[in-house]
């Protein structure tokens, strides 16, 4: 919905050169089938997102589950087809990657998987689980690859390094266990981090410690990362931009501060208002929360897809006509009718 | 401040240890806490720190592996660690005391109608008739939110919150006097834990019911908090009201605890506790916190005193004998 493109001119990652990554446009639709094979419409999981990505910038996609993001995570490393648009990284749109371009453009993408231990494969040493990327991309030197793995488990913090080699992922705690994770994404050098809820399994003590590890890697290695979380407090600790997905749509793209103190739209204020911080006063005030659920990606509401749950829903226009993108600060956009001064006249 | 008749649940020494090839797990070991009328005692811990083990204790739900068991747990002023297993299950377990489990929302029996599986414990523990326990779900049920309507559907047809409220009917709806919450909202998105712990605010002024919360969220326990008891290493460290325990924790492990908190409403930089927590297998001579602890002094390496500190706040550390 946002289109955070040239087109508006807030998101020139030109400084850098070329943005990494560039979401033009894209949409992620799941057909539905009646029968096995009689069409029965479309799961419209990501609908028209547009947002550029420069080289060592740190960009957070917040949402709810089922809001859209995984199949916008899913889309970006290759995994899906868009319907429409286009996903174009380092100069190359991904529709025209095939085969050993294609495992090329995975390589330069590392992926950090939500749950450390449902993602490393129980059976295999960590050695060989590292090993494993380098070997599938062509690296033949044994010591070669012996070195790099001894250079990122160093980098990760996993040391002593000949320890920790022969041992299998449950011999480790959740914290080491994701950093495996992390240093798996990282071995093939990529320009691109896309972390998935990297520290929502680990407990409370090391999650700052991972986020650390994960934002000196950033800096260390000028890395683009896109951090997809549904917890809002983290995010104040990792990334410049956050974009707040609700159903399929961005609603809300800002710098982190701006969105953090001064958010805009009603979904991004409510899921502020969720989010608590420790105080006991919490115990004595009911929160505000929007009724309802999010809604169907098979049929979305008409209009903003948010105002069947929204206070400041205005009948006639919400329900009616989808919001457009409106710029309430440099580089702060929200989709809402609320931030239109001529909205009397758009219907 | 303390009201003894207002006092439901008292815990006192309560042990709870596994037998292990390796040895026993200390899991829970000297446990101690209160809980009042209408206010919610909440459990804060790591991973791994015997919070879930606690509760099982509380609920005589014992592994076959369970070893040492022991200790008193005052139910207003009857020791429930005395009766026979038979009496604790006909009159206590989900009667007086009931539990929602961990990850309660993906337990529910995907065969049987949510209606059903609501009233069930009526009819198991209290006796009901099948209409008097349908009855007793549908106002339980209205009362966490859940439309009367789904009484007839699976609850594969509901999503996430509802099935919890669901859960949380389920516990509610035999009237007991605790009921003991196992992370209620880690696997729920924000707004909807959100909600959920609204209704549980609720819950803990509408009805007679005091709450014992589980979790390692600290941000989320403050939404509910009356007291805090903290627990490291099978062991409660420090015992607090929430005002004074969100404000200035005693205990170097809760300190570091809170310290490890992202705000997001402030710009203090987190910090992350190095080291882990020692093997419960074969804790630590004296105080199990030591090896991780930046005030650590010589007196540490023997067993700490529980001392009680600003009238009623009770802290196991040496620094403030």
């Amino acid at each position: 919905m946002i289109d955070t493109n040239a087109e508006i001119g807030t998101l020139d990652h030109s400084e850098n050169g070329q943005a990494l990554l560039q979401l033009k446009d894209l949409h992620v639709w799941y057909e539905l089938k009646k029968f096995g094979f009689g069409h029965a419409g479309y799961v419209r999981a990501v609908d028209n997102v547009s947002f550029d990505l420069g080289q060592g910038e740190a960009i957070a996609c917040v949402g709810e589950s089922g809001c859209g993001k995984s199949s916008l995570m899913k889309t970006i490393l290759g995994l899906n087809i868009p319907t429409k648009g286009e996903v174009i990284f380092d100069d190359t749109p991904l529709s025209q990657t095939k085969g050993e371009d294609l495992r090329h453009y995975r390589s330069k993408i590392g992926y950090i998987q939500q749950d450390p231990f449902g993602a490393l494969p129980p059976f295999m040493t960590i050695e060989r689980i590292l090993e494993e990327p380098l070997i599938i991309n062509g690296i033949k030197d044994k010591e070669e690859r012996r070195r790099r793995i001894e250079k990122i488990l160093e980098e990760v913090k996993l040391t002593p390094v000949n320890e920790v080699l022969p041992k299998f992922p449950h011999m480790l705690s959740g914290g080491q266990q994701q950093r495996v994770v992390i240093a798996r994404a990282m071995i093939m050098e990529p320009k691109l981090l896309v972390a998935d809820e990297p520290v929502s399994m680990l407990d409370a003590s090391v999650r700052v410690e991972v986020l650390r590890l994960l934002r000196k890697l950033q800096e260390t290695h000028n890395l683009a990362v896109l951090y997809i979380t549904h917890d809002l407090s983290t995010v104040r600790y990792f990334s410049e931009y956050i974009f707040v997905m609700y159903a399929g749509e961005i609603v809300e793209f800002a710098k982190m501060e701006d969105l953090l103190d001064d958010s805009r739209h009603p979904y991004t204020h409510a899921l502020l208002e969720a989010s608590s911080d420790p105080n006991a006063d919490n115990a004595l005030v009911q929160r505000e929360i929007p009724k309802g659920e999010p809604p169907s990606l098979v049929k979305p509401p008409t209009g903003c897809r948010f105002h069947p749950r929204c206070s400041h829903f205005m009948s006639g226009l919400c329900d009616v006509k989808a919001p457009p993108n409106i710029e309430v600060s440099p580089r702060h956009l929200v989709a809402c009718w609320l931030y239109d001064e001529n909205r009397g006249h758009a219907v | 401040m303390e009201k003894q008749n207002d006092l439901v649940l008292k815990v006192r020494n309560l042990r709870l240890h596994f037998n292990t090839r390796s040895g026993p797990v200390q899991a829970v070991d000297g446990v101690d806490f209160d809980l009042r009328k209408n206010e919610a005692t909440v459990i804060i811990g790591e991973s791994g720190c015997g919070k879930s083990s606690l509760a099982k204790a509380i609920l005589r739900l014992l592994p076959r592996n369970a070893g040492t068991y022991d200790g008193e747990i005052w139910l207003h002023d009857m020791n429930i660690m005395n009766m026979d297993s038979e009496t604790y299950r006909k009159e206590i377990r989900w009667k007086r005391i009931s539990m929602v489990p961990q990850a309660a929302m993906n337990a529910l029996n995907p065969v049987m109608k949510i209606g059903d599986q609501v009233s069930e414990p009526a009819i198991i523990h209290m006796n009901m008739t099948h209409e008097e326990a349908t009855k007793a779900a549908v106002r339980m049920l209205e009362h966490v939110g859940v439309p009367i309507d789904f009484l007839h559907r699976y609850s594969f047809e509901l999503s996430g919150g509802m099935r919890q409220r669901s859960a949380l009917a389920m516990a509610l709806v035999t009237l007991p006097d605790v009921v003991i919450l196992d992370e209620p909202t880690s696997a729920l998105d924000v707004l909807t834990q959100a909600s959920i712990m609204n209704l549980m605010k609720r819950m803990k002024k509408d009805l007679e019911t005091s709450f014992i919360l589980i979790t390692h969220d600290i941000a989320t326990s403050s939404e509910l908090a009356d007291n805090v008891a903290v627990m490291y290493a099978g062991q409660v460290v420090e015992v607090s009201d929430s005002r004074r325990f969100f404000t200035k924790p005693l205990h170097p492990y809760s300190h570091a605890l809170m310290a490890s908190v992202p705000r997001l409403r402030e710009t203090i930089e987190p910090e992350f506790i190095s080291g882990q927590p020692p093997s419960l297998l074969n804790p630590p001579m004296g105080c199990r916190f030591k090896d991780r602890c930046p005030k650590r002094f010589e007196k540490c390496d023997e067993e700490p005193p529980t001392v009680l500190v600003d009238g009623d706040r009770k802290v196991k550390c040496w620094l403030y004998v």
